[in-house]
């Protein structure tokens, strides 16, 4: 019987303790949740961006541009508090200006630095093999210096061009030479481009132009972008007694050109090249001052020192205080590598994330966003269709908008005056 | 088209003149000490802004300039050829091409950091100007590259044919073991000669940046230039590398307004694998003449 009573008694004093236990167990975890509801971690890591840019080769002088223009957007997102309240951390490397050592850098940056995001390189040329590693990795690749047609003919779904597609750069200087009157309008025109994907675009475009407006070609000529010896070229143009020049080039060849037509005293009644004078004094140096720039004319993709434009002011006042110099002399690729850190932050802040997926889809979302170029909107294959090209000149030592009318600061010379 | 024809030979010769003037410092070195100084297209550049700096801050004529610009690159070949080629003592050849890579490299570096990559070019009145003769307009500056390079180019010459210590350069050349047998400091010689080749730069520095825009990372596409010139010209034969300059800015460009720009460096490859193929020694080069 007292037997009986300890057994019954040993079994209360187990199941109250287990009770207990269990109870405490409760009590304990609920302290637990409750702790871990109030203090989630903040991420305050720095969201790392990298890129490839050329500081020796062929761009150097663009890479180092499109560097500034990277770091003032840094500068300018971390003052402003980050990104997703993140600070921004860029991580660019050296690549030569070369094809090959772009993609080794691309697939450095995204598998072995572990970069969140990645920015495009400059030129066309690197573009594209540098997109395909990005694609590989599931990267969105935003670039502001890849606008060559053939880097959107390659089924790529993650690639986008702040910029005004290439090809059509040249079209505001072949709607103004339409608008001349019919005493003026030229009837024949000399064209000499590189064999590179930035330039020959543009001049084929205005050749189908001007073409289908009955004015004829009176030489074409495309030469190999190693080519030094620009003389008998310039030489071919200047037979050809074109009254209009049209040039793909880049700083080095339009300034030989201009050097060959001042020798041999050929004036041209227009001259447009798709860069090279848009290289401010640096393009004035190497003509020899201002008086030759006189009425040469460049095509421009939105941008310059004066535009009103989204942070345009901020950034040429930033840049002045970083750099120095006078704001002709900015370089447009400075505003090209900005704009593409616009671009991104304001996808990523759509989104509330860095999943490149997510900022790929976003991007071909169809939404418009402003930059210091203009504003930007991609089209399926990754071009911006909201750019608009504007045509500019030299005028007395300054490089101005003159067509078409509403962005115009003054009347377009017509036709060039003859070499000093 | 004839009219064109002419003016692209014309061009060619003078042009070729400039690249002779370049190439003869690189196949002067070579013939004398045996190692491929791949360093000789930063030196012209670096010649170049030596002359640009000159200009730019003392105003002091470009040509006129050589006057200071020479000696103190030949003074710095006197100090790359001690501090860098003499301690080669095996393998020279193969090894001079990476020490004088890391030269190039060197010298890219301190101008990039001092000039940064923007182009410049040199000025002066004959830069832009040009004369008619005949229906046809010279420009000066290729007119006083061409004489530069004959002026220098005869002046070495001299030095070569003319002087005790071009009999002693001579003799390295031919036979360098023989001519330290017979008492002939033939560390001096190199050392000497290769400072000629390095103020021969910067000359030739003059010339090219006068005529084309450059910056510090220039030199790549020239020391290619300048190394298929000396190569078809023969290692080590300055008559070689005047014929070979010439005949590549003369094929170059009447290839270019009679065909177009973009044959115009095949056409140019074609014949010097074709000439290669005949002659493996190049144009004037010696064929196993230098092995003892």
């Amino acid at each position: 019987m007292i037997r009986q009573y300890f057994t019954q008694l040993r079994k209360v004093l187990y199941a109250s303790a287990t009770a207990s236990l269990i109870l405490l167990f409760v009590v304990a975890c609920g302290g637990t949740s409750t702790t871990t509801t109030t203090s989630t971690p903040v991420n305050t890591t720095p969201i790392k961006i990298g890129a490839s840019l050329s500081f020796s080769g062929d761009f150097s002088a663009d890479g180092m541009a499109f560097q500034q223009g990277y770091e003032l957007w840094a500068k300018d997102i971390n003052k402003a508090g980050g990104l997703l309240g993140r600070l921004v951390q860029l991580d660019i490397v050296n690549d030569n200006s070369s094809p090959d050592q772009v993609q080794t850098n691309y697939q450095t940056l995204i598998t072995v630095h572990k970069d969140d995001l990645v920015f495009g390189p400059f030129s066309t040329l690197l573009t594209k093999p540098a997109s395909v590693v990005a694609s590989r990795y599931g990267y969105a690749f935003v670039e502001g210096a890849g606008g060559g047609p053939s880097v959107f003919t390659r089924g790529l779904h993650n690639i986008f061009d702040v910029s005004l597609p290439v090809a059509n750069n040249l079209v505001a200087f072949t709607h103004y030479i339409q608008t001349l009157p019919s005493s003026q309008r030229p009837t024949s025109v000399a064209y000499a481009t590189e064999d590179d994907p930035f330039t020959q675009p543009q001049v084929d475009t205005a050749k189908t132009l001007f073409e289908q407006e009955g004015i004829k070609t009176a030489s074409y000529q495309v030469y190999p972008a190693e080519t030094t010896d620009y003389n008998p070229i310039a030489d071919k143009m200047i037979a050809s007694g074109a009254q209009v020049v049209v040039v793909g080039t880049l700083l080095p060849d339009v300034s030989a050109f201009i050097q060959r037509f001042k020798q041999q005293h050929f004036n041209p009644q227009a001259l447009i090249a798709t860069a090279g004078p848009d290289q401010g004094s640096q393009f004035l140096k190497a003509i020899g001052g201002t008086q030759s720039a006189e009425a040469i004319m460049v095509p421009n993709g939105g941008w310059f020192p004066q535009a009103n434009t989204p942070g345009n002011a901020q950034m040429v006042q930033e840049y002045l205080a970083t750099y120095g110099g006078n704001a002709a002399d900015i370089s447009s690729d400075v505003a090209e590598g900005y704009s593409v850190g616009q671009v991104v932050a304001q996808a990523v802040t759509n989104i509330k994330s860095i999943d490149n997926a997510k900022l790929i889809a976003e991007l071909h979302a169809g939404h418009t966003y402003q930059t210091v170029q203009g504003p930007v909107k991609f089209d399926d294959t990754g071009q911006n269709i909201a750019a608009t090209a504007y045509l500019f000149q030299w005028q007395s030592g300054s490089l101005i908008p003159v067509y078409p009318a509403n962005v115009a600061t003054a009347q377009p010379v017509y036709p060039k005056p003859n070499w000093p | 088209m004839a009219n064109l024809i002419i003016e692209a030979v014309i061009t060619g010769i003078l042009t070729g003149g400039v690249y002779a003037l370049m190439s003869s410092g690189l196949t002067l070195i070579f013939g004398v000490m045996e190692i491929i100084n791949i360093a000789q297209g930063a030196l012209v550049i670096l010649g170049a802004y030596l002359s640009f700096w000159l200009q730019d801050n003392f105003h002091i004529d470009i040509l006129v300039g050589l006057l200071i610009t020479m000696p103190i690159m030949f003074m710095l070949g006197l100090l790359i050829e001690v501090a860098f080629i003499r301690p080669l003592k095996r393998n020279r050849t193969m090894l001079s091409i990476l020490v004088t890579f890391a030269i190039a490299m060197i010298i890219e570096g301190v101008l990039t950091r001092q000039a940064g990559a923007t182009y410049v070019q040199l000025n002066a009145w004959y830069v832009t100007a040009s004369f008619k003769i005949g229906g046809f307009y010279l420009p000066y500056i290729y007119i006083f590259g061409f004489l530069l390079s004959v002026v220098l180019l005869s002046g070495l010459y001299v030095l070569l044919y003319r002087t005790k210590f071009g009999y002693s350069l001579r003799a390295s050349m031919q036979n360098r073991t023989a001519a330290e047998l017979i008492g002939i400091d033939v560390e001096r010689v190199s050392a000497i000669t290769f400072g000629i080749g390095v103020a021969l730069a910067a000359a030739g520095g003059v010339a090219f940046g006068a005529t084309n825009l450059f910056n510090p990372n220039s030199h790549y596409d020239l020391i290619s230039r300048l190394l298929v010139i000396i190569v078809l010209g023969g290692l080590g034969s300055l008559r070689g590398a005047l014929v070979a300059s010439v005949a590549l800015l003369v094929i170059g460009d009447v290839t270019a307004v009679v065909w177009s720009p973009v044959w115009s460096s095949t056409v140019f490859f074609m014949i010097l694998v074709i000439t290669l193929l005949v002659r493996p020694q190049g144009l004037f080069g010696q064929l196993e003449g230098r092995k003892q």
